[in-house]
This record gives C-alpha cells, structure tokens and sequence, in this order.
C-alpha cells in the first residue's frame, strides 16, 4: 500500500492567501492543484511535503477561459476535461483539443490543470509543448506582485520552472494572431499512457509564405517544447513537403530520446520527425482553410 | 484532522490523518467496500467514485480534497425504486467476470448516461478508457452500457407518453 509521508493539510481561501502561508512555510510547503502528478509522486515518496496547500477552492479566481481582442488568458486551475471540451478555445487553437483527447484519460482529465502541467515539468507533459508552441506566456504571482515570464523562460529544465519559493502560477495568456492554426500528434501505446513521442506545431502565415512556425517536442529530450532552429527555417519559407522533411529532420536531430520500455531511442528520433511533419502539415492546411 | 462530507446523501464527519486517500477513507474507515483498490497507481480505474457528479481516481483523491463535498460511492446507485438500470445491465449482459472492475466502470458508466442518454459506442469505449478490465474484454461492459441506455429511453419515452 502506498501512503503518502505525514504532512499538513490546508486550503487556500484566495490566490493572496496561498502565497502567504507559502512565503511563511517555505520550501516544506507545496501547492495541490488536482493532484494527479503530485500525489503519485507523494505516495512513492519522492515528493514528502511537510505542508501542503490545497488551491482547488479557488475556482473563482483561478479557473476561466476568456477571450480578449488579442489574447486567451487561461487560469491555472483549469481542468484538462474544460480546456478539450471549450469550443471556443479549439476554435482559435485547435492543438488544444488534439491534445486533449489523447491526455491521459477522461477521469484522469477530471482532475488535472493547466497549472499543474506546466509546474510538473516533465518533459513528457503534453502541455508544455502546446503551450510553448503557442508562443505563451505565464503569470507567475509573489507577495509582490505578478511577473510574466515567456514560456521558454518558464521551463528551466526536467522538473524545474521559473516559479520559486513563495510564489505560484495563477494564468497562461496565448496570443491570438491572423492567419494561424495549430496542430498535435501524439503516438501512445495505449490508450491514456504518456507519450511515447509526441510534436505539436503552430503557424502565422503570410500569404503563402510562413511567416512564424514554431514547433515543440514531447518525451524525447528535456527543453525540446520549443525547437528554436525550426522557427529559424520555417521563416518566411513556402509551405511544402520538403520544407516538411527538412524540419522533421532538423527535429530529429534536436532528439534526444533515452530507449525505455514505451520505445528504443531510434523509435522515438524517428517519432520526432513524423510527427513533426504530420503536425505542421496539419497546422498549415487548417491556417490556409485547406483542413 | 476531521473530515466531513457528504457520502451517498448522508452527511458523514470522522477523524482521519491529513494523508489519507479517499479510497482508504471509503474502505477502512467508513466499511464502504463497494470502491475497489487495485492499481494503487492512477491506471486501472477501479477505485472510481464520484466529487460533486464527477468520476475521480479515490487512490489518487485525498480524503481531506474531498471534504465538504458530495461523494457517490457504488453503494449509492441503488435507490428506493430497486437497481440502477446500469447495474441491471451488468447483470443482464454478463457485464463482469471477476467483478474487480465493476464498481468503477458502472460509477463512469452512470456519469456518462447522466450526460448522454444515448451514446455510441466509441464515446462508450472513451468514456471508460482510463479502466482496466482484465476479464471481459469490454465488449459486455459495453453492452451492458448500451442495454441501460436503451431501458432509461424507453422509460424516458413512457413517461413522456403516459397520461398527466
Ligand atoms: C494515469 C495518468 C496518466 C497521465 N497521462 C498524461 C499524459 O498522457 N500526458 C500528460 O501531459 N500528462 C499526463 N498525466 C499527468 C496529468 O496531466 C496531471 O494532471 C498533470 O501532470 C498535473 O496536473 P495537476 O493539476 O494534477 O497537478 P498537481 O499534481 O496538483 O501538481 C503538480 C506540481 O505542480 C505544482 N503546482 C500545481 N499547480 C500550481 C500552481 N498554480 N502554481 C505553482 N505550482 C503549482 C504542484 O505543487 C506540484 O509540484 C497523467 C497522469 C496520470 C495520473
Ligand atoms: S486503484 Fe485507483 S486507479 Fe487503480
Ligand atoms: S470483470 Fe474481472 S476485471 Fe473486469
């Protein structure tokens, strides 16, 4: 029987009220949002939190979708299950709901948020790679204030964010751009596992050239959400299959995968590239109304 | 720390450790061993019960999380009018074998009926995807799932029909 270690159990009344007792507690307290990453980690006890402080009462404050002119601003606690079944956000970004759909599994979806993804940081957390693909950014809150920290800055390496002690993710703001679509591949070996590779791809176009495309990787390597020499060659280039296998190429080699029981490391470099091409195949023909 | 909730429509208050999994609350403190504990990893779905109308792994659910909520354990399916037309189907379509699977299945496939009175089969298979059935196959889980549809239809239909 796995049983977490002890710790105390609070519930947060207001976002201002969580960051106080974590500015009090310090690195002894953690925050649960669903619990679906950190409470698995608690009862293997790789995770023993003296204090933990139980944020999901805030749905007020932390739980929303909404549209302005120019952006999406999405609260951290928002559940896997709001952001696949909001049609107004697979409207503007379609990756959402790609994604969605092959995140774990519809109970698991219940439960777990945006946040949590994002602060987890495990390189096989899909989200991540959507959310850099879409050139987001987070809004991280202390006793000071709130800082917004590009996505690329967000993610310091496996497990490691730019959220530090006494301080907590309170939304994700995505820009919405003319002329752009978005597209998810996943390859899992059953249904509601991880990934075993996974490549999410956003596009602004300009007519018939690319003017923006960004892809992010998803298991076969830390810091892979955003493939920045990608960007570089999709710029100002005329969508084609070969500017597709080039940049499945270039994905390939940004690779590095460890072989595990989900694949070989070959599988999944192979992966990286396919899905690469799929996704921004995909990304461009719902942008030029072709999907 | 005191923990109170309401759980099958009675409200419910006991003393447990901040740590407790609300699966281990159900079983060994409330005697509720309808809720199954299998995996004890998040993936088989076994231990499915409701938050507030929401299936929830229990395993991965702190009994603490769940306090000053509605819980709804497979022990609360059956109401003063007989069986849950969902557990009618189990038993009609050779739902289960073992019956390890069962409480979590027929807590998801409740929650999906609630929603959609008449789902498809593949939104049956994704609805029930998250849990483990090492015996049937799925097939007569879906079955199953299909016949208590079609039963809470027709007295949906009925209903509708009969005289005010
Ligand atoms: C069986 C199973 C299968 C899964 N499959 C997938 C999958 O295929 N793809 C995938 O991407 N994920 C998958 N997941 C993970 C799932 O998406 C989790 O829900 C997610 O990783 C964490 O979200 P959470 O809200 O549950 O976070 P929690 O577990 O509550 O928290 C995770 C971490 O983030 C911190 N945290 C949470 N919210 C905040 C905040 N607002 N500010 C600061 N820190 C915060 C916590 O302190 C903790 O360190 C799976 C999980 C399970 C159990
Ligand atoms: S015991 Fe909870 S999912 Fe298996
Ligand atoms: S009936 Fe045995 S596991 Fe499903």
């Amino acid at each position: 029987m796995q049983v977490p270690a002890p710790f105390e159990y609070e519930r947060a009344t207001s976002v201002d009220h969580a960051i106080a007792l974590m500015e009090r507690l310090g690195d002894e307290a953690r925050v649960v949002a669903g619990g679906h990453s950190l409470i698995p980690m608690m009862k293997l006890r790789l995770a023993m939190p003296e204090y933990l402080i139980d944020i999901n009462d805030l749905t007020e404050e932390l739980q929303y979708i909404r549209f302005t002119e120019d952006e999406v601003r999405i609260g951290a606690l928002t559940r896997h299950q709001q952001l696949l079944e909001s049609d107004e956000l697979a409207a503007v970004f379609p990756i959402f709901r790609d994604a969605e759909k092959v995140i774990a599994d519809p109970v698991v979806r219940n439960r777990g948020t945006l946040g949590g993804s994002l602060c987890q940081a495990d390189p096989s957390e899909d989200l991540s790679a959507v959310c850099d693909a879409l050139n987001a950014s987070c809004v991280i809150r202390n006793t000071g204030g709130d800082r917004v920290v590009e996505m690329h800055d967000f993610h310091r390496g496996p497990y490691e964010t730019a959220v530090i002690e006494g301080e907590m993710l309170t939304e994700v703001r995505i820009p919405i751009r003319p002329n752009s679509s978005s597209a998810y591949h996943k390859v899992e070996r059953r249904a509601g596992d991880w990934a075993v590779a996974s490549a999410g791809a956003a596009v602004t176009m300009d007519g018939s050239v690319i003017a923006d495309g960004r892809v992010g990787l998803c298991a076969v390597g830390p810091n892979l959400t955003n493939v920045q020499p990608i960007s570089d060659a999709l710029r100002g280039q005329a969508p084609s299959e070969e500017l597709y296998a080039t940049v499945g190429q270039i994905a390939a080699d940004n690779a590095n995968p460890a072989t595990d029981t989900r694949g070989t490391a070959a599988y999944k470099t192979h992966l990286a590239k396919e899905l690469t091409v799929r996704s921004l195949r995909k990304a461009v023909e719902r942008a030029t109304g072709q999907a | 720390m005191e923990i109170s909730m309401n759980i099958n429509g009675d409200d419910v208050t006991m003393e447990a450790e901040p740590r407790t999994l609300l699966v281990h609350f159900l079983r060994d403190h409330l005697g509720l061993t309808g809720t199954h504990w299998g995996c004890d990893t998040s993936n088989c779905g076994t231990c499915v019960v409701w938050v507030d109308e929401e299936p929830v792994k229990s395993c991965t659910h702190l009994a603490a999380m769940a306090g000053g909520h509605r819980v709804k354990t497979v022990e609360g399916l059956e109401t003063a009018d007989g069986l849950d037309p969902v557990q009618e189907g189990f038993i009609q379509c050779h739902g289960l074998q073992c019956g390890y699977c069962t409480p979590g299945m027929m807590m998801t496939a409740r929650a999906l009926l609630d929603k959609d009175p008449d789902p498809s089969e593949e939104v049956i298979r994704e609805a029930i995807s998250g849990q483990i059935c090492r015996c049937t196959g799925y097939s007569t889980i879906i079955r199953s799932i299909q016949w208590a549809a079609s039963k809470e239809r027709e007295t949906a239909v009925s209903l509708e029909g009969s005289p005010a």
